[in-house]
């Protein structure tokens, strides 16, 4: 008996790449997963890092899908080469700074890169035409499968029926009828096939599982580029984007407060490399200072720094300011009034 | 055998799954790995990883907000 074909599926931890792959194994195929971590990826550490998310069971949804399916999971760090895709997207942003064609476009090249060096066969993506505004369209699915390079070694499975035959269907690698034909953007064809399949508890991120189809997150970020004047970023700046309030009140520098004690350990990890405020007089948050600040404008810090803490209706809090030298001092302030922090102050 | 350490302290999941991944990609069946992390995400990602490529989480100890956790490299 000669040997299965073999297929890298990306998984991306919901419910459509994972329907895929499980529609390609039922046709006698080996499957394994290929996960990509881009460092804007929701899964993980924002449960991590905030106290309060704790008690929720925490789990990688790309792990545990590869676990439901009973297959290997190999998790690619892309950070350093993602970079491109964000900073300067060939076919544009969507509705936010989410660059999800060519982020498609460049996923499935690092998978046909990966199937080439591993002697894998094909590739399947859980993609469904009109699923999604950008990516998954008619007009824009040809283009990912050109681009990439896979070609007709891209196999869609949930929607293949809508879509000329692959490789896979024309070499009688899979059989095309027992392929899907969903489309649009209704979910209840795959939910009834997840039933089918037994599959139960599965994720559904509401926006995606990327931090860059998130408004808020990307006004921090075209805020992160206009200020430094230049389009780039180091995994450490997008971590810190995902903790701590924001507020910019001068634009030369902007503050990160922790909202609470989980945020406050992870900005600990952080602290050394920026001018940092805390309250010794009263509990309250950890505050990174990005950006350069003078006397005045530390005495601003503080006193925001004050207005999060537990003091914030005292008369006076006592905030230790810390230098990037390590040299620390301490201000005597008055709480900012909440009605004295401008709402355009907040990012 | 050999035992190979993985410092990911300070790392958030799933980049200290991905260290002991790359790491163990060198290994042999027997060999061991200690991570070390801070993320408690790691908890279950490792095991979780250990679980679909057959390797075996030998210990895992928390101690001062550290966590160290051994795997031993399957057959697979």
């Amino acid at each position: 008996m000669s040997e299965p074909r073999k297929a890298v599926a990306l998984i991306s931890g919901g419910l459509d790449s994972l329907l895929a792959a499980r529609v390609v194994m039922e046709q006698g195929v080996h499957v394994e997963g290929i996960n990509f971590y881009t460092g804007f990826c929701v899964e993980g550490h924002t449960h991590a890092i905030r106290r309060k998310d704790r008690a929720r069971p925490k789990r990688n949804n790309a792990l545990w899908v590869a676990e439901q399916l009973g297959i290997k999971l190999h998790i690619v760090d892309i950070i350093e080469e993602y970079k491109q895709v964000v900073i300067n997207p060939k076919h544009g942003y969507g509705a936010n700074l989410n660059p999800c064609l060519d982020c498609k476009i460049f996923m499935v090249n690092k998978a046909r890169e990966w199937i080439d060096a591993n002697g894998f066969d094909f590739i399947i993506t859980g993609e469904v035409i009109g699923q999604r505004p950008m990516s998954q369209r008619r007009d824009t699915m040809p283009v990912i499968a050109r681009d990439s390079g896979a070609g007709d070694r891209l196999v869609r499975p949930l929607c293949a029926r809508n879509l000329p035959p692959t490789l896979p269907e024309q070499e009688g690698w899979l059989e095309r009828e027992r392929l899907y034909d969903f489309n649009g953007r209704s979910r209840k064809p795959q939910m009834a096939l997840a039933r089918r399949f037994g599959f139960e508890d599965y994720a559904q991120p509401a926006g995606g599982c990327c931090f860059l189809t998130d408004r808020q997150y990307s006004v921090k970020l075209a805020d992160l580029w206009e200020t430094r004047g230049k389009r780039e970023y180091e995994i450490d700046d997008i971590m810190l984007l995902k903790v701590g309030r924001h507020l910019r009140p001068r634009p030369h520098f902007k503050l990160i407060i922790g909202r609470e004690e989980g945020e406050n350990r992870f900005m600990e990890g952080y602290r050394k490399r920026f001018v940092h405020l805390i309250p010794l007089s009263h509990t309250g948050p950890l505050v990174l200072l990005d950006g350069e600040a003078d006397g005045d404008d530390l005495e601003l810090a503080a006193r925001l720094t004050a207005r999060f803490s537990h003091g914030r209706d005292a008369e006076q809090v006592t905030v230790e300011v810390t230098g990037r030298d390590g040299s620390a001092r301490t201000l005597d302030v008055a709480p900012l009034p909440a009605d004295e922090i401008p709402a355009e102050w907040y990012l | 055998m050999s035992t190979e350490t993985v410092d990911a302290r300070h790392l958030l999941c799933p980049l200290p799954v991905i260290r002991t991944q790359d790491t163990v990609a060198g290994l042999g069946p027997g060999d061991s790995v200690q991570v070390l992390c801070t993320d408690p995400g790691a908890i279950h990602d490792i095991p979780a990883w250990c679980r679909v490529h057959g390797h075996e989480v030998c210990d895992i100890v928390e101690q001062d907000g550290e966590i160290v956790i051994t795997v031993r490299v399957g057959d697979t």
